[in-house]
C-alpha cells in the first residue's frame, strides 16, 4: 500500500494539478465563486478521475495504441454523464450552480492528462489512487480558491459569516473580473517561487505557467500533446515544416501571419 | 418559429453581455495564447466564428433528429464532443482539398480548436436553454463572435503593453490576466445594455 499512499501525496502537493502544473483553468476560474462551489466542482471531477484512470487501467490492455484517445473520451464522457445524472437526482442545488461546467469536465485537460500519462501504463490500484490524489489536489485546490473569492467578495466562508460588520465585501472579486485577478496573482506567486527555486538551485522544471504560456505550442508541449498523443504531433510537425516554403504568398495576400513565423 | 427581433436580442445578448471569455471562461486557452499579435488574433477569432457556428449547426440537428427521435438525450456530452472532434477532422481535410487559399489562413488554428471547450460548451448550452435550430446556430455565431472581440481587443492592448517595465514576477501571464480583468470590468457596462 506503500505506492497507494505515494500516489495520493503526489496529486496533493508534488504535482499539484493546479498550484504546481496549472492544468484544467477553465473551470477554476468558473466554478469558484463560492468555497461550495469549488468544493463540489473538485469532488464531482474527482470521482470522474477516480473512476475513469481505474477503467482505463483495467482496459490498457485491450484498448489498440492508435485508438486510444477516442477511447479515453468516450470513457470519460461516460462517467461525467453518469456522475451528472445522480448530481440531477439527489443534489440539484449543486448541479443548477456548476450548470455546463459539470459536462465540460470532459474537456478538462487534467483527467485526459492522467489517462495518457499515467492510467495507461500502470495497474489499476495505483491507478485509482493517483486519480484520487490528483482529484484531491485539484479539490483543495479550488476550496482555497473560492474561499479567497468568498471572502473577499461577500465576507463569508461556507455561507457563513466571517469577516466583522466594519468590513466592506469587494463585490467584485465573487463577479467574473475578480476570477482573473486572483489567478493573475496566482500566476505572480508561482513565478516568484520558480525564480527563487531556480537561484536557489533546486528542481523547478514542474511548475509549470498554465496552458495560457505557450498556447503556440500546444500541440508540442500541452493539452494538445496530451489530447492527440505524441504521434499525432509528430505528424503535425512534420506538416508545420513543410508549410513555410508554400505560405509567403498566400499568406501576405490575406493579411495573416502565419503562427511559425510570428514565433521568431 | 422565433422571431427576428428575438434572434438579435440573443445576437447582443450572447456576444457582449455574457461575452464568453471574460464572463463564462470558456476558451480561455487561446484567448492568452494566440492575443499576442493582432492579425494572428484576427485570424483565430476568423476560425474560431466558422468552427463554432458549423459546430451548433450540426450538433443542433443531430441533437434534434436523432437524440430526441430515439429519446437518449442523455447521451449528448457523449455523441457532441465525438461529433465536434470529427467535425474539425473533417473540415480541415475539407478545406485542404477545396480551399486551399481558406486552408492556408486558417489551417494552423485548426487543431487548436478541437481542444477549445467554447465549442462543447455552445453546444452544450444551446441544449440546456432550449434553442431551436435557428436559434442555436445564432447562438454560436454570437458566442464565437464576442470571441473574437474580446480577443482582438486584448491584443491590441499586449501590443501597446509589451515593452512596459513591469516586475519581474507580473512579467508575461500575470500581466495579461490583469488586463483580461479589467476588459471583463469594462464588459460588465453592457449587462444595462438589455
Amino acid at each position: 500500500m506503500n505506492r497507494a499512499g505515494e500516489r495520493l501525496l503526489n496529486g496533493l502537493v508534488k504535482e499539484n494539478p493546479t498550484f504546481v502544473l496549472m492544468l484544467g483553468m477553465c473551470p477554476t476560474l468558473a466554478v469558484t465563486t463560492s468555497a461550495m462551489n469549488g468544493l463540489g466542482m473538485g469532488l464531482t471531477t474527482m470521482a470522474v478521475l477516480a473512476l475513469s484512470n481505474l477503467l482505463i487501467s483495467l482496459l490498457r490492455k485491450i484498448i489498440p495504441d492508435r485508438v486510444r484517445i477516442p477511447a479515453f473520451i468516450v470513457v470519460i464522457a461516460s462517467f461525467v454523464t453518469a456522475v451528472q445524472l445522480l448530481l440531477e437526482g439527489y443534489l440539484p442545488a449543486l448541479n443548477k450552480a456548476l450548470g455546463v461546467y459539470i459536462p465540460l469536465i470532459v474537456v478538462n485537460c487534467i483527467i485526459l492528462g492522467r489517462a495518457e500519462s499515467y492510467a495507461y501504463s500502470n495497474p489499476p490500484l495505483p491507478s485509482l489512487f493517483d486519480g484520487i490524489g490528483m482529484g484531491l489536489g485539484f479539490t483543495v485546490a479550488l476550496t482555497c480558491i473560492g474561499a479567497v473569492r468568498e471572502i473577499l467578495g461577500a465576507g463569508e466562508l461556507f455561507g457563513y459569516a466571517l469577516m466583522p460588520d466594519a468590513f466592506e465585501p469587494i463585490r467584485i472579486f465573487g463577479q467574473a473580473p475578480g476570477a482573473f485577478f486572483v489567478l493573475a496573482s496566482l500566476v505572480a506567486l508561482q513565478n516568484f517561487v520558480k525564480e527563487k527555486r531556480k537561484a536557489a538551485g533546486k528542481p523547478y522544471e514542474k511548475i509549470g505557467s498554465g496552458c495560457g504560456e505557450d498556447c503556440l505550442n500546444c500541440s508540442d508541449t500541452g493539452c494538445a500533446r496530451r489530447f492527440y498523443g505524441e504521434k499525432k504531433a509528430g505528424k503535425e510537425k512534420a506538416a508545420a515544416a513543410e508549410k513555410p516554403m508554400s505560405a509567403p504568398g498566400m499568406a501576405g495576400d490575406l493579411e495573416i501571419v502565419n503562427l511559425e513565423e510570428e514565433e521568431k | 418559429m422565433e422571431s427576428v427581433k428575438e434572434l438579435l436580442v440573443l445576437l447582443v445578448a450572447s456576444s457582449l453581455v455574457s461575452n464568453v471569455v471574460l464572463s463564462q471562461f470558456l476558451g480561455l486557452c487561446p484567448f492568452l495564447g494566440v492575443s499576442r499579435k493582432t492579425n494572428t488574433a484576427a485570424g483565430m477569432g476568423v476560425a474560431v466564428i466558422f468552427v463554432i457556428t458549423l459546430a451548433s449547426a450540426v450538433a443542433g440537428v443531430i441533437y434534434k433528429f436523432v437524440l430526441q427521435r430515439f429519446h437518449v438525450e442523455y447521451l449528448e456530452t457523449i455523441v457532441f464532443i465525438l461529433v465536434i472532434a470529427a467535425l474539425v477532422q473533417f473540415v480541415e481535410m475539407f478545406l485542404r482539398k477545396a480551399m486551399p487559399a481558406l486552408y492556408k489562413a486558417l489551417g494552423v488554428y485548426l487543431p487548436l480548436i478541437t481542444t477549445n471547450c467554447a465549442v462543447l460548451g455552445v453546444a452544450l448550452t444551446n441544449v440546456q436553454k432550449e434553442y431551436g435550430i435557428l436559434a442555436g446556430i445564432v447562438n454560436g455565431f454570437a458566442t464565437a463572435l464576442g470571441f473574437t472581440i474580446a480577443i482582438i481587443i486584448l491584443a491590441g492592448l499586449r501590443e501597446k503593453l509589451e515593452h512596459n517595465d513591469i516586475p519581474k514576477p507580473f512579467q508575461g501571464m500575470p500581466t495579461v490576466l490583469l488586463t483580461a480583468g479589467l476588459m471583463a470590468i469594462a464588459f460588465c457596462g453592457f449587462s444595462g445594455l438589455l
